[in-house]
């Protein structure tokens, strides 16, 4: 591997900040010029929200019922088991539906969206397609864009339904809690602020992971060994900014709600 | 074109204006890292003709290519094509000019994942306002053209190596471009599917008259291609008469250490004294 001065690795990476700012830019951009591409955003949209529904539920479904798990070994020496419900609804509904979706949704698409345009790149389909009149950006980039933010949007109120019923499985199965005090609590425990921020995240992160993925991707260099790079970077940085950017926007959340 | 060009017909159309070229190339240069590829390159293509262009593997052809309608930038230097200063233009504004330019990619980019039809028809499905009876017509068309209409609904893995070639021409060709940009388009091919590619880029040069910028490693396609003419009542590429080889508008750019050594036309090259062109062509 060629070594690189400080300096020269650090203009690069600014240059790649600088690069993902502005395409991220031009596919928010793109949604006010011709031509709109409805078809391949539903397209889009079939394979990541169709295609990512079964692990995303299934990972909620287990992260919900784990929740229930270990806070009731907690709340039971405070005798207060019967606040499980309130727990695992705040908890999944704030923080884990939307952070978990974004994870799984991130794993199986940006490394999806990356692998895709990588090999579109290094078999210059890409240049074909500029070649040919069309910008790669409104026909590739801001569909993916749209139909993730989209769906991630509904899976992540289908995932924390089922977050909520691992929990309802394991109070009622396991610990013999009533089934209406669960639900009732669950329910009673959600205010306004709490589902607005749980909806708000899931839109930060689609975005996050279609802009991602399709950066990686577009900016693919070295052949199929280059795809493969991209895409592993692709993910990891679509993981890491979720988790980040996670912090700032439920900070900025809490303030602008006051909760 | 049914009949060979003569020396009368040519000098005819020598008398009329200038054509305006179709791309030209003033003093270009650029360098990928520190690799310099092409050094202040100049040359002109005019209008109707073939400019073949020769140099070793790494000598900036396909550059050019790519430079003349800007889907890489040069460090220095200006490109016309069409009249337009590519080197001036926004890349929004190169997507106007870019759909007047046709291009056959080394490896054929079509797009994988979509039928041959898709591929061929994707620029008229991509501007819009054309019926679809229209474009499934035109396809079928330019499929004839490269006697592969019976692929329509295959998808490009299912192609030949040059089958996918002559469905890269198809889709260059759809929109009856002004100029054709062609890179090694016979590359990796075997003699005959590489002649087969070879007559239609003779049958687009003397039938549509389009001109074209072609990128090769081999020189006997040139030589096919300066030596023959294609006969539209036969349907097929034939050999001019021996006084007239060379009579066709063909020219040839050889490309050395990223400068043109050769700008000229077969017989020029035939007469150059230049001892690495001669080593080059023998």
């Amino acid at each position: 591997m060629e070594l690189i001065s400080p300096g020269e690795y650090a203009k690069q990476k600014v240059q790649s900040v600088q690069d993902y700012v502005l395409l991220a830019a031009r596919s928010v951009a793109n949604l006010f010029r011709a031509p709109r591409y409805l078809a391949d955003t539903m397209q889009q949209a079939d394979m990541i929200g169709v295609g990512s529904l079964p692990i995303v539920l299934a990972a909620c479904f287990f992260t919900g019922a784990a929740l229930a798990l270990n806070s009731a070994t907690t709340l039971g020496r405070f005798g207060a088991l019967t606040l499980i419900g309130q727990l695992v609804s705040i908890g999944i509904v704030r923080e884990l539906g939307p952070v978990l979706a974004g994870l799984v949704v991130a794993g199986r698409n940006a490394s999806g969206m990356a692998s895709e345009l990588g090999s579109m790149v290094v078999t210059e389909q890409i240049d074909a397609m500029r070649a040919l009149g069309t910008d790669p950006t409104k026909k590739l980039v801001t569909p993916r864009v749209i139909s993730t933010v989209i769906m991630m949007f509904f899976l992540t109120i289908l995932g924390d339904f089922l977050g909520l019923i691992g929990g309802w499985v394991v109070s009622t199965i396991v610990m013999g809690l009533d089934s209406r005090q669960y639900w009732s609590n669950a329910w009673q425990a959600l205010e306004y602020s709490d589902v607005f921020m749980g909806l708000t995240k899931p839109l930060v992160f689609g975005f996050i992971i279609a802009t991602i993925g399709c950066y990686y991707g577009l900016s693919t260099k070295g052949g199929t060994q280059g795809v493969g790079r991209s895409t592993t970077e692709a993910v990891v940085a679509a993981m890491i900014l979720i988790i980040a950017v996670d912090v700032f926007v439920t900070r900025l959340l809490m303030m602008i709600l006051g909760s | 074109m049914s009949a060979p060009p003569t020396l009368v017909e040519r000098s005819a159309v020598a008398e009329r204006p200038p054509a305006r070229e179709a791309v030209v190339f003033e003093n270009v240069s650029i360098a990928f890292e520190e690799n310099r590829v092409l050094n202040g390159i100049s040359f002109q293509l005019p209008r109707g003709e073939t400019k073949a262009i020769f140099g070793v593997a790494g000598s900036g052809k396909s550059t050019i290519l790519k430079l003349a309608i800007g889907l890489i930038r040069p460090d220095s230097g200006r490109i016309y094509t069409l009249g337009e200063e590519v080197t001036a233009l926004k890349e929004e504004e190169l997507f106007e000019l870019r759909r007047r330019v046709g291009i056959v990619f080394q490896e054929s980019a079509l797009f994988d994942s979509l039928t041959v039809r898709e591929n061929v028809g994707f620029r008229l499905y991509e501007e819009g306002g054309t019926p679809d009876s229209e474009i499934e017509e035109r396809i079928r068309e330019v499929l004839r053209f490269v006697e592969l209409e019976h692929t329509l609904d295959m998808f490009p893995a299912e192609l030949s190596g040059g089958m996918r070639r002559r469905v890269a021409i198809a889709r260059a060709i759809i929109t009856r471009p002004e100029v054709l940009l062609y890179d090694s388009p016979t590359g990796g091919l075997d003699p005959v599917t590489s002649t087969t590619i070879v007559e239609l880029i003779i049958k687009q040069r003397d039938v549509y008259k389009t001109s074209s910028l072609l990128v090769t490693h081999r020189l006997q396609d040139a030589f096919v291609m300066a030596t023959h003419y294609f006969d539209q009542r036969e349907n097929k590429m034939k050999l001019l008469p021996r006084g007239q080889r060379g009579e066709v508008p063909l020219s040839f750019l050889i490309l050395r250490d990223g400068k043109p050594i050769f700008d000229g036309d077969a017989q020029e090259l035939a007469h150059t004294r230049d001892e690495y062109i001669r080593e080059y062509i023998s």
